[in-house]
């Protein structure tokens, strides 16, 4: 990393500064700013309009006593466990596969990744249709001579989160298989030679040894993957539009209606303080493992 | 799951590193090529059905399998898609999302990634005392949900005037925008041999001089990772579309949502997926023709600074 000696007066190295205007701009105003802005107001009594009626914690004890907010939260649990398991099992399934020296890697790679370019929208479309009862695949399969053949989870309260996170997974795992990719092939050659030596099972040098040094990837995904889970929204507005009824209902689509459709600013704001609380319980303990431990040693 | 399935592949320590003989059909590698095709299978039927679908007329589609090929093409449905499908009171197809789309991309890309590089330049070469507080700011701040930050924005912007305007979008995608392209610009810099930029300015060149007739040609290709990362996040965006423009200028996603999940009408499945396609269209033509430059741009994503 270059320096370009050591700045003193408020007047060097001006050009930098003022190219650096705009992230400034960014981090204070938007980041903190508005960040700040919505926790405040989360403690008013807002509704139509910011007010600045100031009501404590009222908002927060109406919000956990909403019981679309816990629906909400559920959905987003469920999800968000199942989704992360899955994407990395899956995820990892597909590099560890892909990194066995096999012909047409490529197109393989190519053919994993694509969703991942498509928009939520499209792949909640997609998979809305594929999942359609009448015409989708459970209809296909029925017309094989499978009459009692059951498939429609997004029709059904129960089900309807395993439909979105169908669709989810096929979305998303190829960014974790590129992660992994990238982790499996970043490891060295020797520690497979050392293994072949001794005689130990390939499935077993990727249990013992290969997870435990790829730590950092699966980490850095985890990461990835969570703070995507917490926002999900553009997926379950074109699949499912939260329903049926209130079953595929999310956080994020929760904020957003309570600020622009039913006019309940403060429930929104302390909604999106919430989304941020869960945010920062995941993050802190990262970026503390991450950097904590490299600033003393 | 993955480990049951890795022990069937690996039976024996037959894994070795370096260029290795190839038995093409001992018995591991058909277990292995057997689940990467039916994974395959998960991963293209989806694209697979949504293409059929787009080119089979109603009747067919009510009377036969989502999955048979059709048995008489039909461009109709792309052409109803495009051009005349309604959403709301305007009547002109996906074409107004398309251009709408266009005109929130581009220059979204453009101010974005300008705006990046020269920070992420700023950040690796200049470094003024601060810099990194904000620089931490920045990139812990792309993990803040957009929920919590929005409504003040929304708030800004009418201040400003640009509320339901497309350049206050193209803002908002320049914001947001910024932490990743600046972390992928500062990286690509600070890999600079610092010579480079030593000699420079013994030259006596300064800081746009530099950027402008050394830095900018040398970083052609991150570049245009940059352009792949942020033409396809922006074309995909569909929450600041719904929140910061008007239904004039609503974004491709928004208008295809609008069009698929209007409740009026009798649902034109073939039309919904050659709508679906058509908004797909520009994101996977950028990712197939830029192959390991759109994976860069996603592992640009998971390192970090």
């Amino acid at each position: 990393m270059s320096q370009s000696g050591k700045p003193t007066g408020l007047f060097k190295n001006l050009s930098a500064k003022i190219a650096a205007i705009p992230m400034v701009l960014t981090a204070l105003v938007v980041f903190v700013g508005c960040s700040v802005w919505t926790i405040v107001y989360s403690f008013t009594n807002s509704r139509l309009l910011p007010s600045s009626k100031w009501v404590g914690l009222d908002q927060y004890e109406r919000l956990w006593g909403t019981r679309r907010w816990l629906i909400s939260i559920e959905n987003l649990a469920i999800y968000g466990i199942l989704m992360l398991i899955l994407a990395l099992v899956l995820g990892f399934l597909l590099a560890a596969l892909i990194d066995q020296k096999i012909r047409f890697e490529d197109g393989f790679r190519t053919i994993f990744l694509y969703p991942y370019a498509l928009s939520f929208i499209v792949t909640g479309l997609v998979w809305q249709w594929l999942l359609n009862p009448e015409f989708g695949i459970q209809n296909a399969v029925r017309s094989l001579g499978f009459e009692s053949f059951t498939f429609d989870p997004l029709y059904n309260t129960n089900t309807v989160l395993y439909g979105v996170l169908i669709a989810g997974l096929w979305h998303t795992s190829g960014l974790v298989m590129c992660l992994m990719l990238a982790g499996l092939r970043g490891i060295d050659e020797d520690v497979w030679k050392a293994t072949k030596i001794d005689g130990i099972p390939a499935w077993k040098t990727y249990l013992l040894v290969v997870i435990p040094m790829m730590r950092p990837v699966f980490i850095t995904t985890l990461v990835l993957i969570t703070s995507a889970i917490i926002k999900l929204y553009d997926l379950v507005i074109a699949q499912t539009g939260g329903g049926p009824g209130l079953a595929s209902e999310v956080p994020a689509k929760f904020v957003f209606d309570m600020m622009f459709v039913s006019q309940n600013l403060a429930q929104g704001f302390a909604a999106s303080s919430m989304m941020l609380v869960a945010v920062i319980v995941v993050i802190i303990p990262w970026a503390y493992l991450e950097f904590g431990g490299k600033k003393h040693g | 799951m993955a480990d049951v399935t890795n022990t069937m592949q690996r039976p024996s320590p037959a894994h070795a590193s370096g260029p290795k003989p190839r038995r093409v059909f001992s018995r591991n590698n058909i277990v292995i090529y057997g689940i990467l095709v039916v994974l395959a299978v998960y991963y293209l039927l989806p694209f697979y059905v949504m293409l059929m679908t787009s080119l089979k007329g109603l009747p067919e589609i009510r009377m036969g399998s989502i999955f048979a090929p059709p048995m008489e093409i039909t461009f109709e449905p792309w052409l109803k898609a495009w051009s005349t499908v309604c959403t709301g009171l305007n009547c002109d197809g996906l074409s107004r999302g398309f251009l709408n789309s266009i005109k929130i991309t581009v220059p979204s890309v453009f101010f974005s990634i300008a705006v990046a590089s020269v920070n992420g330049y700023a950040l690796s070469m200049w470094r003024f005392k601060g810099a990194n507080v904000f620089f931490t700011i920045l990139i812990i701040g792309a993990f803040i949900p957009y929920q919590v930050m929005i409504y003040p924005i929304v708030i800004l912007l009418r201040e400003i005037g640009l509320y339901g305007d497309l350049g206050g979008l193209v803002l908002v995608h320049t914001i947001f925008g910024m932490p990743i392209l600046t972390l992928l610009f500062r990286n690509y810099f600070s890999s600079v041999p610092e010579e480079l930029f030593k000699a420079a300015r013994v030259d006596g060149a300064r800081f746009w001089t530099i950027y402008f007739k050394i830095m900018l040609p040398m970083a052609v290709p991150i570049f245009v990772v940059a352009v792949i990362l942020q033409t396809t996040a922006i074309w995909n965006d569909f929450l600041f579309g719904v929140i910061f423009t008007r239904p004039d200028n609503y974004p491709m996603t928004v208008q295809l949502n609008n069009i698929v999940n209007s409740v009026t009408g009798v649902k034109e499945y073939n039309v919904n997926m050659a709508a679906t396609l058509l908004s797909g269209v520009v994101p996977l033509t950028i990712y197939f023709l830029s192959g390991k430059l759109f994976v860069r741009g996603i592992a640009a994503g998971a390192v970090k600074g």
